[in-house]
């Protein structure tokens, strides 16, 4: 068999960026959490809020530690693997990443270590000042890989000479017709990821009867928010659709499993979508359903894929699918949301095992959402890499062979697997640890820094606890 | 617009200084890894470990800010090495990786210690390599084909690459061990004394080849050093100067001198390859103007750089000044 370093690289490409999107998806939303509850010790200063703070400060270093790491590598492949797509997009992509890791590199210089390390050194409303600021670190951070996100699919403000674009204006290319929705809905799911992450593992504490009172009023908060942003994020999600349809046909079509552009549409619930046969096998659906979600008239017209020809249209099976994931498990977050308001009664959400242990699941469930959610977005905007102008083929490194590629992916493989299996592992040591060992003087660890976010974590990796 | 500046130079100034900040920073930590297995005892690489703890991952921002930086300003040095250099960067980057978690694992584990020792020094040792054939590919040129690398996958590896990658393996060492004598005292500082000036001659005979076999893998270097004896025959005898101080400070057993020597070998052989090279930034077609991006990518984040720039320094400063003399024997940990 030949080897493609084409879908060699696009299968390492997906690995690592998946990877790594999950520890920033959470870092996000953990650091408002952490800025929320300092907050809120320092206008009740009921040291339970402190001692929250304390926990989730340790699973935020490690996870902002991962998180780095791998991101160290997403910076070097554009050029190993994409080098015509690197060279052609630079004046705009080299400054904007660039900028990510500035913003990054200041976060880390000025605040995290004060936040991390700075709690009994500096007054009080400066420890939550740094909790601040580095909550809106993380979503300055997002802004500059969103907008480049959002460049590639709803492409502005560029100026292609001789097969260079140049920036003709930084405000249309920052700022492009997707952009907008794509922050609103990458912000709530980082909320959401982690409301349901705080959920989670308040209520496994709250099973195990430990320090019951901090956590029940962390997983009351958590459950709180759950309600509010999971129906919020099912609207804006609508609106991202709806900008998706005027801009990305297309891909709006693969979602729907809708190959004629047509009116009544009907919602797929099931379907297996064949693009070599362009048809849906074994369709389950509910009449017009898709025509009003989309258009919000029962007789709107919705894209079809047909209206391209075949080696333009995306990997169907895979954004169908991935759409209903993610779609599905929002559905579940808003159930949950509700569920958690009728419980609220008589404090069932405290005492209901079946509850408890049902958030206990739901708090891996975001991740999934958010890949799927990605999933969706970039196999839906294929064959394109940047949409309607350069294809992946085009952008592709001319020099790569099959067989560099494939060393490169099973590396990659090997290494995250290796590195990410102990940070994971380290991990659910911090979380056994729990608020006790958050909260435990320990022997001050006089390395303790900022740059090394680990070095807050105060449990061994090995051995008893 | 009509540029007032000429940003392009301004960004060759950054990006070198870059690259000679993480060459310098980084590479005395990645020395304690190389140095690791010969290392006389364990209680001596807790030693070592400790003395980088502090400030080896602040080092490594200068790599990942002159990786951004290098696709900002100097997209076509990005496009053509990074496919050039394929598996040499995979190897860095995993080196780089394994051995920074490794480092961090090891404070905090028990029984599985040697296992997270073993992964650093590895890892180290791979990316030292990595990055010293990087410089050896470099002087030896690209092979392209309009505005793309049209070479092998294994080009960049050849007898001169592992030659210049070996060097660099033990420039690094050089550096780690001036380093400990700096930063420790006792058997550590007199094992340190030992192994730096084999080091250093070892370091001296590699120099010595690559510098006589430079011109031949480069007829640009060639015309550069052999036509007229010019001022930039100052760098080779400064080195040499350099290398002189590191013997004497050593053998007179002075604490901090035999580092800045060191560093002063660093220094000027790195400006003797740059005025070799000048400016020939992907050598042997294209100039840094040739591969720079445009005026205005380059003076919009000129404006961030100029900003955090001071900033990164001044906060690593402050980290070496907190951490400043030798290291404890209770260690930080």
């Amino acid at each position: 068999m030949e080897l493609d370093p084409l879908v060699l690289s696009r299968i390492q490409f997906a690995f690592v960026v998946c990877f790594h999107a999950i520890f920033p998806v959470f870092t996000i939303g953990l650091a408002s959490t952490i800025a929320g509850f300092e907050t809120l010790y320092f206008k009740t200063e009921n040291p339970i809020w402190q001692r929250l703070s304390k926990f989730w400060i340790q699973v935020f270093a490690v996870v902002f530690g991962i998180g780095v790491v791998s991101g160290i590598v997403m910076s070097f492949q554009f050029g190993t693997n994409w080098s015509n797509f690197s060279y052609a997009t630079a004046n705009f992509l080299g400054p904007v990443l660039s900028y990510e890791v500035i913003t990054a590199f200041f976060l880390e210089a000025a605040f995290l270590g004060v936040l991390l390390f700075g709690r009994e050194k500096v007054p009080q409303g400066v420890h939550l000042f740094a909790a601040i600021m580095v909550a809106t670190g993380t979503f300055i951070s997002s802004f500059w890989i969103l907008s480049a996100n959002s460049l590639l699919q709803t492409p502005d403000g560029l100026e292609l000479i001789d097969g260079i674009y140049h920036v003709k204006s930084w405000a249309d290319a920052l700022f492009t017709a997707s952009f907008g929705y794509r922050f609103t809905h990458m912000a709530l799911a980082s909320f959401l990821t982690a409301a349901l992450v705080v959920a989670g593992v308040s209520a496994w504490f709250i099973l195990q009867k430990r320090e019951l009172e901090a956590n029940k009023k962390a997983l009351s908060v958590a459950l709180w928010f759950l309600l509010f942003l999971a129906p919020l994020q099912t609207v804006v999600g609508d609106f991202h659709g709806l900008n998706t349809m005027k801009h990305q046909p297309t891909k709006v079509a693969a979602m729907e499993g809708n190959w004629e552009t047509s009116t009544g549409v009907p919602l797929l619930l099931f379907a297996i979508p064949d693009k070599e046969a362009q048809t849906n096998h074994f369709e389950l659906k509910i009449p017009k359903l898709a025509s009003f979600i989309l258009t919000h008239d029962w007789d709107g017209e919705v894209p079809g894929l047909k209206a391209v020809p075949k080696e333009e249209q995306p990997p169907v099976f895979v954004v169908f699918w991935s759409f209903r994931v993610m779609v599905g498990l929002g559905l579940l977050m808003v159930l949950f949301g509700v569920w958690g308001l009728f419980y609220r009664k008589g404090g069932k959400i405290y005492t209901s095992p079946v509850f408890l242990q049902g958030l206990r699941l739901m708090s891996i469930s975001p991740f999934f959402a958010v890949l799927a959610g990605w999933i969706v977005t970039e196999a839906g905007r294929a064959p394109w890499l940047i949409y309607g102008q350069m294809t992946h083929a085009e952008g592709l490194t001319p020099s790569l062979t099959g067989g560099m590629a494939l060393f490169s992916l099973i590396g990659y493989v090997v290494v995250y697997a290796l590195v990410f299996s102990a940070g994971i592992y380290y991990l659910l040591k911090v979380f056994k640890g729990g608020l006790e060992k958050a909260n435990a003087p320990h022997e001050m660890d006089e390395v303790e820094r900022p740059a090394r976010p680990f070095s807050a974590g105060h449990v061994a990796i090995d051995g008893d606890l | 617009m009509e540029p007032t500046f000429d940003l392009t130079l301004i960004w060759a100034g950054i990006i070198g200084f870059g690259i000679m900040m993480y060459v310098l920073m980084d590479g005395f930590d990645l020395g304690q890894g190389i140095l690791y297995p010969f290392a006389p005892d364990e209680q001596a690489r807790d030693k070592m470990m400790n003395s980088v703890a502090p400030v080896w991952d602040g080092n490594e921002t200068w790599l990942v800010l002159g990786g951004a930086g290098l696709l900002a300003a100097f997209p076509l040095v990005y496009s053509v090495f990074l496919p050039a250099l394929y598996i040499g960067v995979f190897l860095m980057l995993a080196g780089l990786i394994f051995r920074g978690v490794a480092f961090e694992f090891r404070f905090k584990a028990k029984t599985s210690k040697y296992l997270w020792s073993y992964s650093f020094s590895i890892g180290s040792f791979i990316a030292s390599f990595a990055q010293g054939a990087v410089v050896g590919a470099y002087i030896q040129g690209f092979e392209t084909e309009g505005f793309a690398y049209s070479g092998g996958p294994l080009d960049w590896l050849t007898p001169f690459t592992v030659l210049t990658g070996f060097g660099l393996v033990i420039g690094y060492a050089l550096l780690g061990s001036t380093w400990l004598i700096m930063k420790t005292d006792g058997a550590v500082q007199q094992w340190a004394y030992k192994i730096t000036p084999k080091l250093l001659i070892a370091l001296l005979i590699v120099f010595g080849v690559v510098s006589f076999y430079t011109p031949y893998v480069d007829s640009t270097a060639m015309v550069r050093w052999f036509e007229g004896i010019s001022i930039i025959w100052a760098l080779p005898v400064l080195v040499l100067f350099c290398a002189y101080v590191v013997f004497r400070s050593v053998k007179k057993q002075q604490d901090g001198m035999p580092f800045v020597a060191t560093m002063g070998i660093f220094l000027f052989s790195y400006l003797g390859l740059l005025v070799s090279k000048w400016p020939y930034i992907v050598p042997p077609n294209f100039t840094i103007y040739d591969a720079a991006s445009s005026y205005n990518s380059q003076l919009f984040l000129l404006l961030g750089f100029l900003f955090v720039i001071p900033i990164v320094l001044a906060y690593t400063s402050w980290t070496y000044w907190v951490f400043r003399g030798k290291v404890g024997d209770a260690g930080y940990h």
